[in-house]
């Protein structure tokens, strides 16, 4: 499978259905690469028209904003803007939730309007207008998954149903945790902590999420961000469960429930 | 002798209202010693907002238990505070229960239904000191409360319980006088809950009476305005400006931080030089970020006088429940105390701060509190009045960042990362889309 740049679209005279985002985490990190790569699989499975930026692509300067350098976050935006708008980029879906607030919110001010969508609710779209078709009793049918809301989804921009949704369609059993949507705790990497070592307390603050998750009985923990895949995963390692339970993208759920 | 109490009664008003005037003209002053924002837009939403947050307690709902006590003192103060109104005009006319011959049977409904509201609130705030005391709510004793903010709650709680037992007292002795036929104590209809009590009283004298119905009411008028003067000083304050906090709360997505343009013309200047305007030497090198009270937007000092340190926000920050220190409360209560500080330097100076050598970031809240935050916002969707500890948060870590370079050593690393490798880790930009062409050979 041959995934096509901007610059390929553009050098051809066409232009994409939407952008993929891929985000630095989506295509550095081995982990997040997974799901970068299931969510590929299904745009290109059910024929959406997608274009990746590739080398084009920089940090959306997150994690210098929230960590308060807000000179770094400037060039950045400042750079990705111009590439953006140079290809007239009009739709935009990413699997990152960082990526999604920085670019619908934040860039605008600053002169890169585009349409934003996270991954979840247009993987809900997809199902919704039946382009993802889903196989009858996949592999989560009927069982016991949780889903972790991640901050910059739901508290950060109120979606909390679209992700739900598609486990519903996925027919698994949800059982939320004791926080939940607007409640929901933080899986701890946000805020730029995911490139530092916490500040001294009691305990970690993914442990605290992941013991939660743990709690409810559920075989799946569903995430919506690459971020918390990683925390998550290491607080279910940290409770030596990373056998019995799996922390999995709403995209990598979707991908390996496709119907032929 | 009653031309006397006449005077004293308005003495007493007059003072009451000369320092709650004085001292809310200097909170006034204080919220605008911050930087301007302008919070005008979409006033529909804002009204919205402050009639389902303030008015309605919308949040409160979150947590059911205190929402319906606070929302029976809550309208037992407010719809009590109706027969204030009654007593100021009795103190100062020298007059005895003016309204009950113009109302009838009227007025003793309204009086029961306030005595019915005396007796909740009565309760409400009993409930809330064994809270706080004997079942000790986690997020009513943590260390910020220490001393003053502690004793502040109770006091407030115990000021209550005394007023509505002044008020219902005062109404007891006042039925066994009318059925006594004193002079000056107007026949109503016996009030709900006091005529269950008026067998107490009973035995006394009709002077000893007198004395208890006497002493009810001037205690109770000069707890009320003696209350009313403690307010500004107190977290109570919410009372008031829960609604302007409400009208003003933030209307973005929470997930939304504000944009610098000082920094975003900077970013455009240095790519684009010949954007940038003539070089102007006398404006004077602005600071990035906020390094003490003054560099904050108003509405971040208005949310520090709003706050009534109920602590949930700290109750929902994950670095607090996972033992860091940063508590957001904290961060609220330090913001007005050095805001307090600040105006009373200004007082002491003439109207000009003097610098103090001390600042809100560091003398009062410290690196490691606001590095340990994730921006998750949840103390921001906790807060019942719309209070945003997580902007001042933004705001201290920008100035730290910016200005003092202080970051720690990880972050410097990301910094540099983010600058070279356009990603936070070390990897080369042109492995960006390694993945793609590994899903190309597959």
């Amino acid at each position: 499978m041959h995934i096509k740049s901007m610059a390929e679209y553009a050098a051809n005279g066409e232009s994409p259905e939407v952008l993929f985002w891929v985000g630095c985490a989506g295509s550095f990190d081995q982990r997040a690469q997974r799901i970068t790569k299931a969510f590929a699989q299904i745009l290109d499975k059910v024929g959406v028209k997608f274009a990746i930026l590739g080398k084009e692509e920089m940090c959306t300067g997150d994690p210098a904003r929230r960590a308060g350098n807000e000179f770094l976050f400037q060039m950045m935006a400042y750079n990705n803007i111009q590439t953006l708008n140079m290809y007239g980029v009009q739709k935009i879906v990413t699997a990152c939730p960082h990526c999604f607030n920085i670019l619908k919110n934040e860039y605008p001010p600053l002169g890169g309007t585009y349409e934003v969508i996270h991954h979840t609710t247009f993987l809900q779209q997809l199902i919704n207008d039946g382009r993802v078709r889903l196989k009858e009793g996949g592999d989560f049918k009927g069982k016991k998954i949780t889903y972790h809301d991640s901050c910059y989804l739901g508290r950060g921009n109120n979606i909390y149903e679209a992700p739900r949704e598609v486990l519903k369609a996925l027919d698994v059993e949800l059982v939320e945790m004791k926080r939940c949507r607007t409640n929901g705790l933080c899986c701890g990497a946000g805020g730029a902590q995911m490139f530092k070592e916490d500040e001294p307390g009691n305990t970690r603050i993914n442990f605290e999420r992941s013991s939660e998750a743990l709690e409810t009985g559920a075989t799946v923990i569903a995430a919506n961000c690459p971020f918390c895949t990683t925390m998550l995963m290491d607080g279910v390692k940290n409770k030596e469960k990373e056998d019995s339970v799996m922390v999995l993208d709403i995209a990598e759920m979707v991908a390996r429930s496709l119907a032929d | 002798m009653q031309v006397i109490q006449q005077i004293f009664f308005i003495l007493c008003v007059g003072v009451a209202v000369y320092f709650f005037s004085k001292k809310v003209g200097e909170i006034r002053r204080n919220i605008k010693l911050g930087k301007d924002e302008d919070l005008s837009n979409e006033p529909g939403a804002r009204w919205r907002n402050m009639v389902l947050m303030a008015l309605g307690q919308k949040k409160m709902f979150k947590k059911p238990i205190p929402a319906v006590l606070h929302f029976a003192v809550y309208a037992g103060f407010i719809i009590i505070n109706i027969e204030i109104l009654e007593i100021i005009l009795d103190g100062v006319l020298g007059k005895h229960r003016l309204f009950a011959p113009m109302l009838g049977g009227l007025y003793s409904f309204l009086v029961g239904f306030f005595e019915v509201l005396a007796v909740l609130v009565w309760l409400a705030c009993a409930v809330f000191l064994v809270r706080r005391n004997v079942l000790k709510v986690k997020r009513l004793n943590q260390h910020e409360l220490d001393g003053w903010p502690k004793n502040d709650a109770n006091l407030i709680l115990s000021t209550e319980i005394v007023l509505m037992t002044l008020f219902l007292m005062m109404n007891t002795a006042d039925l066994v006088l009318q059925t006594r036929g004193v002079a000056h104590y107007t026949i109503t209809e016996p009030f709900w809950i006091s005529q269950n009590f008026t067998g107490l009283f009973e035995g006394l004298s009709t002077g000893t009476l007198i004395a208890i119905e006497r002493t009810g009411w001037w205690l109770h008028i000069i707890g009320v305005l003696g209350f009313m003067v403690y307010l500004p000083y107190s977290k109570h304050l919410h009372i008031v400006l829960a609604f302007p906090n409400a009208y003003y709360t933030r209307l973005q997505p929470k997930g939304e931080m504000d944009n610098m343009k000082a920094i975003q013309n900077e970013v455009l200047y240095m790519m684009q030089p010949e954007l940038a305007p003539p070089a102007d030497a006398a404006a004077a090198p602005q600071g990035f970020g906020a390094k003490d009270v003054k560099d904050l937007s108003w509405k971040n000092l208005l949310d520090a006088y709003s706050c009534t340190e109920c602590g949930r926000c700290t109750a929902a920050c994950p670095a607090n429940i996972t033992g860091k220190k940063l508590s957001p409360r904290k961060i609220m209560m330090d913001t007005r105390d050095r805001l307090e500080e600040v105006g009373r330097n200004i007082n002491k100076n003439k109207g000009q701060f003097v610098d103090d050598g001390k600042t809100l970031v560091h003398d009062y809240i410290t690196t490691e509190e606001l590095r340990a935050c994730t921006t998750c916002q949840a103390c921001v969707e906790a807060c019942p009045v719309g209070i945003e500890p997580l902007d001042i948060i933004h705001e201290l870590r920008r100035y730290l960042v910016m200005e003092e370079s202080n970051s720690p050593q990880e972050w410097n690393m990301m910094f540099g990362n983010i600058e070279n490798n356009m990603a936070p880790w070390k990897f080369s930009p042109d492995e960006r889309d390694k993945w793609a062409e590994e899903m190309a050979n597959a």
